[in-house]
């Protein structure tokens, strides 16, 4: 089965892309935070990560530059999910090693097209 | 609404647009015939259905087989009929054409313009074509939806349906936080005009591909046979005819066959194409 970390500090959003992503049969963790996504990649790397950019403790981009090192930190597809969407936001966030990006707020359509876009769907 | 309104509807849609009405789609006639009706005063639907049937002015007629069609769509649609055209399509075209090194393109259902686009996109980023002649023709029988791809400007809700982001940065402009808007050099590869399938469209002259995807399935049979051997007419006899996921050729044509291994693509009989 595949595996999908859910990243945002809003128990709401996490709540809400975990209901969209529901019939596509993922096992999901989440974390409210770049540094416990941290934590759970370390032990257990998952499929696919959707990524707030705004959090405390940790940033999304903080974090992605973290796992993109880690030992098998390039296999996860993360999609930055955030309301960080001017140009020079995505740039940097592609430019960090993100493999699409959501402009929030998004719906279930704009994240399957996104998970297809990845080869996640 | 009383069957004899639902009768002249049908009927008037099928002459005119192609689109069968059938009783189950009756729903959609109140919410989408209803404010055609405010516009042209008519009160409500049956006053509406009144007028098309005693007097109507060019303007009605229009709004109504406006108001009727779905002009649903995304970028990139289904994907995979993109990656064929790219690799299989383009990589034979590409040897086919290499003496005149030009290409003639035919979108012919383009609604709001995101399909032309994508294949706009894939041409201008192929580097197989980079001083080639490239011709890119999208029609509609609808002006408006047609009015509003020629502007080339999308929602952030749009143009997150299909298009990569890579795409996205490289090919649009943000305009503000909720639209954005197709580069010059893109939108200027796409001629657009209004073109009725059920009309003659020899005016289309002899095109290579085209895109004709998710307009038939609204046909009855015939209506869908006739649209399609009109096509195989404009195409090259070893060009290519793209589908939508939901439509076929089988049992409807014998002007076309699928492409093997290619779901979605469809070209001319080998033995037309080979007498040819
Ligand atoms: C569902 S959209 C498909 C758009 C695009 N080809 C795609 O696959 O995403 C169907 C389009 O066909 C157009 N259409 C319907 N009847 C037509 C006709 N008789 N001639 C030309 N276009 C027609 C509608 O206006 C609408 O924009």
């Amino acid at each position: 089965m595949k595996s999908f970390l859910l990243v945002d500090d809003s128990a709401i959003i996490r709540k809400l892309a975990k209901r969209m992503l529901a019939k596509h049969g993922y096992e999901f963790s989440e974390a409210e935070n770049g540094a416990v996504a941290l934590m759970i990649c370390r032990t257990d790397m998952p499929n696919g990560i959707l990524l707030d950019w705004n959090m405390p403790v940790m940033d999304g981009l903080a974090f992605i530059r973290e796992l993109r090192r880690l030992p098998g930190g390039d296999q996860p597809k993360v999609l930055f999910c955030t309301t960080e969407c001017e140009m020079d936001k995505i740039e940097t966030a592609m430019g960090a090693g993100a493999d699409e990006f959501i402009m929030k707020p998004f719906d279930e359509e704009i994240l399957s097209s996104k998970l297809e876009l990845v080869g996640l769907a | 609404m009383i069957s004899t309104d639902f009768e002249f509807l049908a009927g008037f849609l099928k002459t005119n647009s192609g689109l069968t009405l059938t009783p189950d789609k009756a729903y959609l006639i109140e919410s989408r015939l209803q404010p055609i009706a405010a516009k042209h005063g008519k009160g409500d639907v049956a006053g509406l259905i009144n007028a098309l049937r005693t007097f109507p002015t060019q303007d009605l007629r229009r709004d109504v087989i406006e108001a009727m069609t779905t002009n649903e769509t995304s970028f990139f649609r289904d994907t995979k009929p993109f990656d064929i055209f790219k690799s299989e399509v383009l990589g034979k075209l590409v040897t086919a054409r290499a003496a005149r090194k030009s290409l003639r393109i035919w979108c012919a259902a383009a609604s709001s313009g995101q399909e032309p686009y994508s294949i706009a996109i894939l041409l201008k980023d192929d580097p197989r074509l980079a001083g080639w002649k490239i011709d890119l023709v999208a029609t509609d029988i609808d002006t408006s939806i047609l009015a509003k791809a020629t502007t080339g400007r999308y929602s952030k809700f749009e143009v997150q349906r299909g298009m990569p982001i890579q795409l996205l940065m490289k090919h649009f402009t943000k305009l503000n936080d909720d639209t954005w808007e197709v580069k010059p050099e893109i939108r200027s590869m796409v001629s657009f005009r209004q073109l009725n399938l059920l009309e003659d469209f020899s005016t289309i002259g002899t095109v290579d591909v085209v895109f004709c995807r998710n307009v038939l399935i609204y046909f009855d049979a015939a209506t869908k046979g006739g649209v399609l051997g009109k096509i195989s007419r404009r195409l090259s006899d070893d060009g290519y005819l793209f589908l939508g996921g939901a439509e076929t050729v089988l049992g409807v044509s014998d002007a076309f066959e699928p492409s093997t291994g290619n779901r979605g693509l469809y070209v001319k009989p080998q033995r037309l194409a080979q007498a040819a």
